[in-house]
């Protein structure tokens, strides 16, 4: 009888059986790529890939790390009650925060399904399991990929908590506990797997459209180096610079027209993504991919998101809007936020009542509605096709600028003309009357290139970093409305530039060390 | 002349009757009675307290009658693990419950028979909805993640209780016409037969069998009505406007003004109706030949108080009690099947009345009946600039909900058992069973919303078949050997046996359909087929299987003192082979003191101090495979990844622990059982202690450590104590009139006392008990020295003057200037301290009449309505008017303060559950027939100054969010025995 109580499931594989071929494993590797777009194994929810947390709005990639790059800065309110989401912009956010335990959870998710990956695609594997010729080149490129996927995700954690739980595909699968990570360390570390798997990824443009290519490598790259001082101490401007270059001489064009990057259709803007996250309204939903941006922002105003009904939550301040020379999009484009019910008045602008959705600047920036009129996937509307860009030309261009500015080397010349590529299209192809938009050798400044960045990138995940690397986050220096939850703002301390790592870690793993202050 | 046999003395007060008449007196001093019985009287009735009820043929001159000193309930048989034994000789904390004391008028399910009966035992029903389900719990349950569910045994075949597709409760596809009677045990040294199963008690259902004699038939009729009592207090349409015309003045802005209706609905009104129910039934019992036989039909039609709601039960049950072979030879044939309909209503009409505005219409006179089916539904503009979207996230017309929604299932369900028990010819102290069982139970439906429903008018409507099956099959072997030894004034008897016992879910899994032909016009070729709700897979087959060992040897030495010692050896397929084997054992003792110390006084009937000690398990409410490491397919067609032009699924690795294994419960109890006065005061004290380790516990992992962030490991420990007091009292017992009063109080009191496997003394607790309002907001914690379920809450500031709440104001509990989730404290906890029960019967010649009742003492409840109540619910940000509670009135909060301690209040509460009032008619029909009939009003009042509906919560959360109301039902029954 004991023989009977050996009992395997019906659907589920074992691990023998998942990779056995290489439908197998592209499906593994479509789950290490899914875990920044989808939250678990049913979409849009039902089995979350993170438990003990709302699924939609905390558990998800895009929408926690919206969350904890935007909600702190000019860029973004909320009016919703849920939980502490008010303190985010408020900048007094504690350890317990659940919206922190998904954004701490989700990177090392990611990390620990793709180290399964990569120990189960060794060339050893392969051959044991009879996986040979095309098939096996693809996995090894894939392994590539999955590395780049991991330094990405540790970069997440370096850039928000400072450090992180470190495991490899060296470690196993069970209870024990893993080994903390310093921001030095896992710099180093970031940098140099980056650099190792170049000669694995594809060449840059060259492979299909959602996975990544040694262009991805080097665009981290040159992101993180401009962050290093502020990650590590020590200044890389240089390599900032140089990666940068070197994305930039890979071929890619910036697209004419800036609203198109951000529509259901987005993903025919391959020759400006260097790397974006797939979402489809009907393959691949979620209520924390892209869906959330257009839902978010929208109010009655929903057709106008390309959605069926809004959820009265998100806008900007007037701190964003006073970064652009109207708020009405007439002069430079990238100005989104004036829908037929919400205008851009200063009376509308201003937040009296952060709870209050008609208060604010409305950002009609990510749309669910594709630029050549056709129908999107999903007929009811709910979901999102819009791919959310990770890198894009315009932000190499950008750190090209501020590399040099900050002593990167390069040239003053190309530096400008880098951001002047970005005004011409920003201007609508054009510098506008009296080339307004131009920049010149006088506006090359590092405040201009902080400002041009939250015009060009407002919303796409980079303005906590780029107020940390200007020292203006939690000082007084600068201020916006409802900064430390005061409506005119006040300064808060310096903790806020890192996040806490939740209490529920260091007490699952006492190998964690928190930061200071918290 | 009416003599005790024993000793030949007179009784005095006997009550002498002639049968089938009122026509009677009583005995006098010495015994004597004369009575004038009519002429055609042929047989008196002798009846006295303490003994057996004698008959005596009329004869002319003195008649003399010795009466027989009853054995008294001691000798009652209750059924317990794996057999049965005279309650007097009971060692466990065992309660039994015949059909004559269960809860009287109409109940759907048969745990609702045992309310308020069983000190230590907390019967809860889900709601009022028909044939809904009940929470049970035995002396608290002893689980946190894992289930606290008791096991259920249905004539020796453990049970399905856990769900089926289609069946609002399992449990009410038994007739509880059917029972014979339902034993509770409680502690370990009575469950520890059932091994890892047996953590939070167990209950066993004994159906009726057929006797040997004349067939006996019974016909018994009830109809009931079911009206809803208390109703939410919500704000009316007068209210509403008087809130927004001032607000809109305030304000100097006339969105929401201009929303407002010009009708005064009462929305809860509109969705409730009296509920009737017919329950009809018919059995016969007696024996064909030597054949002992019960067969019995029943049919059950009850309509729920939300319109729409529906439930038809048929059952049938057949016992067939042979014996062969000059007796050596018993078989026990039970096969019950059973037909259950439900017609589900969409119980979100009942949040959404609560919440939907009173100054619209029920009916939509505006669109001309087009859009939704002609109800009133919060509309905006399209895509074309047509205004008839439905908006999103607004309330929908609670009646478009019941009315436009056709949710129907059918679950038949098998349970049958063949039992053959065989004494040995050449050794017939030794005897054998085979018990092979059978539970079969199949749920199929349709939920069908219709195409011009505002829930789903984008997909054109929803069609949606489901089915599932689950299959339980038993086979248990036994030997039992019994033996007296007189020379040592010993007896033994001895059980080993074997059991088998396999579980088989089939999950068929299908696609949802659109009443459009074509459902998404950007993939013709599927049809009508709803996107996204493709299935991975349209089957599954979960399986688990359970192989035991068991033995009990049960020593009575000089009838005064009792032994029991048990094992079982469980082994699970839900653990890998290195842990799948556990040990159950189970020592009990017991002392008759009776017997000791006072043999020969009459005042003391019974006393018994029990000492048990056992271990138990427990492994439900944990998947099947979740030791295994194992790749997951992902569910349906939304969770994929493009690369280039195709999507591609996903292949998740779940979580697993390799080390899983059962929990396991360590139980002591001390007893005493006591019987005064021929046992007309009697009843039982014990008390308890349980300690369970390795809790099957959903905690946080190491980060990266595995592919989950909380994972289904054996980390914990708890601790539950308390102890249960019965009393039952026979105060007045005479030939007319008589009467009982039974009261039972537990105390009960759980801790958990670890949830780490690394001590860390900041751990906060794990976030449980979600709310609804806001997103992911949890008001619970399991936390290191507390009760489960604590409630975890910022500490309300209150206005001075007025006494009112503060909005957004909380002290600042740690003193360092900021209010955030560090300021949460634990306070009060949604279990009760206490549970009482009281019953109570009097009868006074041909008249009955009974009342029983319950009350919970300390415990708690979250009112979520409250919480929800503000000004943001009324002007809801989406653009349109919402209603909210009367508390709004009270705090005035613009805003919701979901997790102000404001909010959790005291629930302690009595209900009285039933009022009954029989008329026994007699004999009718040329004495052909006996009649008795039987009114009774049920859930008759509830007094608690708890503020929501209903302070009884079948949660565990103890998070009041909009319940079905229990209605107040009123039944009249005939019973007819011909």
């Amino acid at each position: 009888c004991a023989k009977k109580l050996d009992l395997l499931p019906q659907n589920d594989l074992t691990p023998a059986t998942t990779y056995s071929t290489a439908e197998g494993y592209k499906s593994v590797l479509a789950k290490i790529y899914g875990g920044l777009a989808s939250t678990g194994n049913t979409g849009p929810a039902g089995s979350s890939d993170i438990q003990g947390l709302d699924e939609g709005s905390q558990s998800p990639f895009i929408r926690g790390f919206f969350n904890c790059e935007e909600l702190p800065t000019d860029e973004a309110v909320v009016a919703w009650n849920d939980q502490t989401i008010h303190d985010f912009h408020n900048l007094k956010w504690s350890s317990s925060d659940p919206f922190l335990r998904g954004m701490y959870a989700r990177p090392i998710y990611n990390i620990t399904i793709g180290n399964e990956y990569l120990r189960e695609s060794t060339d050893e594997k392969l051959s044991a399991r009879n996986i040979t010729g095309a098939d096996a080149d693809d996995i090894r490129k894939s392994r590539g990929e999955v590395r780049f996927l991991r330094a990405f995700n540790y970069w997440v954690m370096l850039d928000l908590f400072g450090k992180s739980t470190f495991i490899t595909e060296d470690d196993g699968i069970g209870t024990y506990l893993p080994k903390e990570i310093s921001r030095t360390d896992l710099f180093n570390y970031i940098e140099s797997e980056l650099k190792a798997i170049d000669a694995d990824l594809a060449p840059a443009k060259t492979i299909e459209y959602g996975r990544v290519d040694q262009a991805a490598a080097w665009a981290l790259l040159a992101r993180l180096y401009l962050n290093a001082e502020v990650y590590t101490g020590t200044a890389h401007y240089a390599d900032a610079l140089n990666y940068a270059q070197k994305v930039i001489d890979a071929g890619y064009q910036l697209q004419p027209e800036y609203d198109k990057l951000f529509m259901a259709d987005n993903d025919k803007r391959k020759d400006e993504f260097i790397y974006a996250i797939n979402c489809d309204g009907l393959y691949t939903q979620s209520y924390g991919n892209t869906t959330f941006f257009v839902h978010c922002a929208s109010g009655d105003d929903h057709n106008e998101y390309g959605v069926s009904g809004g959820w009265y939550g998100y806008r900007g301040t007037s701190a964003l809007a006073n970064l652009f020379p109207d708020p009405t999009g007439v002069t430079d484009q990238r100005a989104m936020f004036t829908t037929s019910k919400y205008g851009t008045s200063a009376s509308q602008i201003a937040i009296g009542d952060i709870s209050d959705f008609n208060n604010g600047l409305h950002v009609n920036k990510y749309k669910n509605i594709r630029s050549d009129g056709l129908p999107t996937s999903d007929v009811q509307n709910n979901f999102a096709d819009v791919d959310f860009p990770v890198f894009r030309l315009s932000e190499m261009y950008l750190i090209y600028a501020e590399a040099h500015l900050r002593g990167g080397g390069g040239d003053a010349e190309t530096a400008l003309d880098y951001l002047n590529k970005i005004r011409f299209r920003a201007y609508g192809q054009s510098y506008g009357p009296g080339d307004v938009g131009k920049l010149t050798s006088s506006d090359l400044t590092l405040q201009t290139i902080l400002d041009e960045r939250a015009r060009e990138l407002y919303w796409e995940g980079h303005r906590r970093t780029d107020l940390i690397r200007y020292g203006l986050l939690t000082t007084s220096t600068y201020l916006w409305p409802w900064k430390g939850g005061v409506a005119s703002g006040t300064g808060v301390d310096s903790k806020y530039n890192i996040y806490p790592v939740p209490a529920s870690n260091l007490t699952a793993n006492p190998n964690l060390t928190q930061n200071t202050g918290y | 002349m009416v003599t005790d046999l024993k000793d030949g003395k007179p009784i005095a007060g006997a009550s002498v009757l002639v049968k089938g008449t009122n026509i009677g007196t009583q005995t006098k001093a010495d015994g004597s009675f004369s009575l004038n019985a009519p002429s055609n009287a042929t047989t008196i009735v002798i009846s006295y307290v303490g003994y057996t009820t004698q008959e005596l043929l009329i004869g002319s001159g003195g008649m003399n009658v010795s009466l027989v000193q009853s054995a008294s309930t001691l000798n009652d048989v209750v059924v317990v693990a794996y057999g049965t034994r005279k309650k007097g000789d009971l060692t466990g904390s065992v309660t039994s419950v015949t059909a004559k004391d269960f809860q009287k008028g109409v109940n759907n399910s048969s745990e609702q028979l045992l309310q308020g009966k069983v000190a230590g035992l907390q019967v809860t029903s889900g709601g009022g909805s028909a044939g809904g389900g009940s929470k049970i719990r035995i002396r608290g349950g002893a689980s946190l993640n894992a289930s606290n569910d008791p096991l259920i045994v249905i004539d020796g075949v453990p049970v399905e209780s856990n769900g089926l597709p289609g069946s609002a409760n399992l449990l009410n596809t038994i007739n509880p016409n059917d029972i014979e009677s339902m034993s509770v045990l409680k502690d370990a040294s009575a469950t520890a037969l059932y091994g890892s199963r047996a953590s939070n008690g167990v209950i066993i259902i004994t159906t009726k069998k057929g006797a040997k004699g004349k067939v006996k038939f019974n016909f018994n009729t009830t109809t009931s009505a079911g009206v809803v009592g208390k109703t939410v207090g919500v704000l009316n349409a007068g209210q509403i406007r008087t809130i927004i015309n001032n607000d809109a003045a305030a304000t100097g802005i006339n969105t929401y003004k201009d929303l407002l209706g010009d009708a005064n609905t009462n929305w809860q009104d509109q969705i409730y109706q009296t509920a009737m129910g017919y329950d009809n039934n018919i059995s016969a019992s007696g024996s064909i030949g030597n054949l002992p036989f019960r067969a019995s039909l029943g049919y059950l039609n009850q309509d729920g108080i939300l319109k729409t709601n529906n439930f038809k039960r048929l059952t049938s049950s057949l016992s067939l009690t042979p014996k062969f072979f000059d007796d050596h030879l018993a078989v026990n044939l039970v096969v019950k099947g059973s037909q259950t309909k439900n017609v589900f209503a969409d119980e979100g009409a009942i949040g959404s009345a609560i919440y939907f505005d009173p100054t619209q219409p029920v009916y939509d006179q505006k669109n001309e009946g087009y859009y939704y089916g002609g109800y009133f539904e919060w509309r905006q503009l399209n895509h074309q600039g047509v205004f008839d979207s439905a908006i999103d996230l607004a309330n929908r017309n609670p009646l478009g909900l019941l009315n436009l929604r056709n949710n129907t299932s059918t679950v038949n369900r098998l349970i049958g058992n063949i039992q053959l028990d065989y004494k040995l010819h050449f050794f017939p102290d030794l005897h054998v069973m085979v018990n092979l069982g059978l539970d079969d139970a199949k749920g199929s439906g349709n939920d069908n919303i219709d195409s011009v429903s505002a829930t789903n008018y984008k997909t054109g409507g929803r069609k949606t078949y489901y089915q599932q099956k689950k299959q339980n099959t038993l086979a248990d072997v036994s030997l039992f050997y019994a033996k007296e030894l007189k020379s040592l004034n010993t007896k033994f008897d001895l059980l080993v046996g074997h059991s088998y016992q396999d579980f088989v879910t089939d999950v068929f899994n299908y696609p949802s359909f659109s009443y459009r032909p074509i459902a998404d016009f950007n993939h013709p070729e599927k049809k009508d087929t709803i996107a996204g709700t493709e299935q991975t897979f349209y089957t599954d087959k979960p399986e688990y299987r359970l192989e035991s060992y068991l033995s009990r040897l049960n020593v009575t030495i000089a009838n005064k003192f009792l032994l029991t010692a048990s094992i079982r050896r469980d082994a699970s397929s839900k653990f890998s082979k290195d842990n799948r084997v556990g040990y159950f054992p189970a020592f009990a003792g017991a002392w008759k003191l009776k017997e000791e110390f006072f043999k020969n006084t009459t005042i003391v009937s019974d006393l018994k101090l029990r000492l048990g000690w056992g271990v138990t398990g427990q492994q439900d409410g944990i998947g099947y495979y979740s030791y295994l490491p194992r790749y997951t397919r992902s569910f349906n067609t939304g969770a994929q990844y493009q690369f280039g032009d195709a999507f591609y699924s996903y292949l998740r690795p779940e979580g697993y622990d390799a080390n899983l294994k059962w929990e396991t419960t360590t139980t002591s109890n001390i007893g005493l059982d006591f019987g005064f006065l021929n046992n007309r005061i009697s009843g039982s004290l014990d008390f308890y202690k349980k300690k369970t380790k390795d809790l099957l516990s959903q905690v946080p992992v190491a980060p990266g450590a595995n592919f989950v962030n909380l994972l289904t490991i054996n980390v914990g420990n708890m601790e539950v104590k308390g102890f249960e007091f019965t009393l039952n009292t026979t105060p007045v017992k005479g030939p007319n009139l008589s009467w009982d009063l039974g009261f039972n109080i537990s105390y009960n009191k759980s801790t958990i006392t670890n949830l780490l496997q690394n001590q860390d003394p900041n751990f906060k607790g794990i976030d449980v008990s979600g709310i609804g309002g806001g997103t992911g907001n949890n008001i619970g914690k399991f936390a290191v020295g507390y009760a489960p379920y604590i409630f975890n809450v910022y500490k309300q500031v209150y206005d001075k003057q007025t006494g009112k709440p503060i909005e957004g104001l909380y002290e600042d509990i740690n003193r360092d200037g900021i209010i955030n989730d560090d300021d949460r404290y634990y306070y009060k906890k949604p279990a009760p301290d206490v549970i009482l029960g009281i019953n109570t019967q009097v009868n006074y010649k041909q008249f009955s009449l009974g009342l029983s009742a319950h009350a919970y003492l300390g415990n708690y409840m979250y009112n979520n309505f409250n919480s929800g109540a503000t000004l943001r619910s009324i002007k809801n940000p989406i653009n349109f008017i919402g209603n909210t509670g009367v508390n709004y009135l009270e705090t005035g909060f613009s805003n919701a303060q979901f997790l102000s301690d404001y909010y959790v209040e005291n629930a302690s509460f009595l209900r009285l559950d039933n009022i009954n009032l029989g008329y026994n008619v007699g004999k009718i029909f040329n004495n052909k027939a006996s009649l008795r009939i039987a009114g009774s009003i049920q859930n008759v009042f509830v007094i608690s100054k708890y503020s929501g509906l209903d302070p009884e919560n079948a949660s565990d959360t103890g998070v009041d969010g909009n319940i079905y109301p229990r209605p107040h039902t009123y039944s009249l029954g005939l019973n007819l025995d011909f």
